[in-house]
């Protein structure tokens, strides 16, 4: 099951992304997972938050967001865990446009996928066995 | 070779100047008005008839012509003899991104050679000259007037047209050139990499520089002879009169002198359009009294200046122009190409953008820089970095086909360019070249 990123564009200035998050902040939702891919010129900020439509509420004012699906797969947070998902989407010859991993502990590591293709990966994913999270999940993280 | 290109014609009476363009505009008003419908249109619609054009202190009867005209009657509209008798056409970037194309005939190229030429012998130029022409060859005017003008001096010319600077230094060491023709900010650059290579100013042969296109300040003069240890005079000239050498400065380095038996100069009031006295400021209006191809009546130049008849040591008595004080409409001159902002916001309209930019220019170690801001729509935004610069660049390539130069693209976050009273600040221009 694919789960809601948020992307939002950020301009690479002092105090851009302190401001995108400020409003996150003020909004009560709480996030699960960040990252941003930055250029000399702008950042791309994507993030995994506990109520997607809420947080794209506040954002939407300021800056361009919008969600993007990807999938979100849980890991034993052990070696090797990582390179075992990617190698099943490499073989299923499914893209991966990005990715980023956080853990959270005793709840296990994550991984957030962005592939070419959702649904294959989903399949692939499953067909081995390796559970991909849902929205519910998200939340209740 | 003398003092003057043209003796007789330079140092020409008051009242000679005067006969020859008396004589001359009453035959190009019959001969526009006979070939030129778009102009015979204007004319009629003015009620003026060539008849009623007896002398030079007529030509306030006559109507202007912008560029936007020159947009209309794109590409032959203003075209004033057979296409079989044009040699050559010259071309610049209009407003709105159709070019000017202005035609030429053998007699068009040869008066204008001679005007270039005028304005070498005047930097000092005589055949015995080694003249390195750095403008650009091709559509723009400046390589192949100045090229020309060396030619009918009799100057070793090193046609170089722009860029490539470590082969300029080589040609200008190894080959001896005495007089360099380029941009002044190329100028500058060429001295500042020198300089750097090592050179003193006392190393090279160079003597004189004939410098144009674009405006630039007496600072600027001073800090280019300085590097170059030469003496750098300012040349002026459009395309639609003919390209450089239309006025051009003389050992007194204090204005250019017009010249006036090709080109008659008025001073009018940019709003009302009405003539204004001698020394008083105004937009420069230019008439070519014998141009055949692309014989342009009152041509509004958008340039601010002042025209002076002060008499000039150097002994020329044709008209001085100062520099061009700045422009009554929004064109800029960036590394000597005009650019309009509407050509800008017309490439973002053709690729679905919004017209919410901001265009900034600077000039840093000489050279001038275009940076243009542009404020992505949300559907445009893609969460792949790679797509966003994949748009900036296809941006930067349609500017640059637009423009002829090339800028470098910002996306930016919507409404993030500031806007003053609720209307955006188009244009940044850091430059400072006039007062």
């Amino acid at each position: 099951m694919a789960i809601k990123q948020i992307s939002a564009f950020v301009e690479n200035r002092q105090g851009s992304l302190s401001e995108t998050i400020k409003m996150i902040a003020e909004t009560g939702v709480n996030m699960r997972a960040l990252s941003i891919a930055d250029t000399k010129e702008f950042g791309i900020l994507r993030l995994i938050v506990s109520d997607t439509d809420k947080a794209v509420e506040a954002l939407k004012n300021d800056t361009i967001v919008t969600t993007t699906e990807v999938i979100a797969v849980k890991m034993d947070d052990k070696e090797g865990t990582l390179y075992t998902i990617l190698k099943v989407l490499e073989d299923a010859k499914i893209d991966i446009d990005y990715s980023y991993a956080f853990t959270g502990f005793e709840k296990g590591a994550y991984v957030i996928v962005r592939v070419s293709d959702v649904a294959a990966a989903e399949k692939v994913l499953a067909d081995q066995g390796i559970k991909t999270l849902n929205d519910v999940d998200i939340k209740e993280l | 070779m003398g003092k003057y290109f043209q003796p007789e014609i330079e140092t020409a009476s008051r009242e000679e100047i005067i006969r020859i363009q008396n004589e001359k505009i009453v035959k190009q008003v019959k001969h526009v008005y006979e070939n030129v419908e778009y102009y015979r249109n204007m004319m009629d619609e003015k009620g003026v008839k060539p008849e009623d054009i007896k002398s030079i202190e007529d030509i306030h009867k006559l109507p202007f012509l912008s560029k936007a005209d020159l947009r209309d009657a794109y590409p032959y509209g203003l075209l004033g003899c057979d296409l079989k008798d044009c040699v050559r056409i010259q071309s610049t970037s209009g407003t709105t991104g159709r070019r000017v194309v202005a035609f030429y005939t053998q007699k068009d190229i040869d008066l204008w050679e001679e005007c270039c030429a005028r304005a070498i012998v005047a930097a000092g130029g005589t055949d015995e000259d080694v003249c390195q022409v750095c403008y650009g060859y091709g559509l723009f005017t400046g390589g192949p007037g100045l090229n020309g003008g060396s030619h009918k001096v009799g100057c070793l010319t090193l046609p170089m047209s722009s860029g490539n600077t470590d082969r300029q230094i080589q040609f200008m060491m190894d080959l001896d050139a005495t007089i360099l023709c380029c941009t002044p900010s190329y100028a500058a650059y060429i001295g500042e990499t020198l300089a750097e290579k090592g050179y003193k100013p006392e190393d090279n042969k160079l003597k004189a520089g004939i410098f144009g296109a674009e405006p630039w300040t007496e600072e600027m003069r001073q800090s280019i002879e300085k590097s170059l240890g030469i003496k750098a005079y300012d040349i002026y000239g459009l395309t639609e009169s003919s390209g450089p050498g239309v006025a051009f400065e003389c050992e007194e380095q204090s204005g250019m002198h017009i010249n006036e038996d090709h080109f008659y100069a008025e001073i009018i009031n940019p709003e009302t359009g009405e003539v204004l006295p001698e020394g008083e400021k105004g937009e420069l209006v230019f008439t070519s009294l014998d141009k055949e191809g692309f014989p342009l009546l009152r041509y509004r130049t958008r340039d601010i200046c002042v025209l002076s008849r002060k008499k000039c040591s150097c002994g020329r008595t044709h008209v001085k122009m100062a520099k061009p004080m700045g422009r009554s409409d929004d064109m800029m001159i960036i590394r000597g190409v005009n650019v309009f902002p509407s050509q800008i916001e017309t490439v973002l309209l053709n690729e679905g953008y919004a017209p919410n930019y901001q265009i900034i220019v600077d000039r840093v170690r000489n050279n001038d820089t275009l940076d243009v801001n542009i404020e992505l729509l949300p559907e445009q935004f893609s969460d792949k970095v790679s797509d966003i610069q994949a748009r900036e660049k296809a941006l930067e390539a349609a500017m640059r086909t637009m423009l002829g130069i090339g800028p470098k693209v910002h996306l930016v976050a919507p409404k993030s360019i500031v806007r003053s009273e609720g209307k955006a600040v188009r244009v940044i221009d850091k430059r400072k070249l006039h007062d």
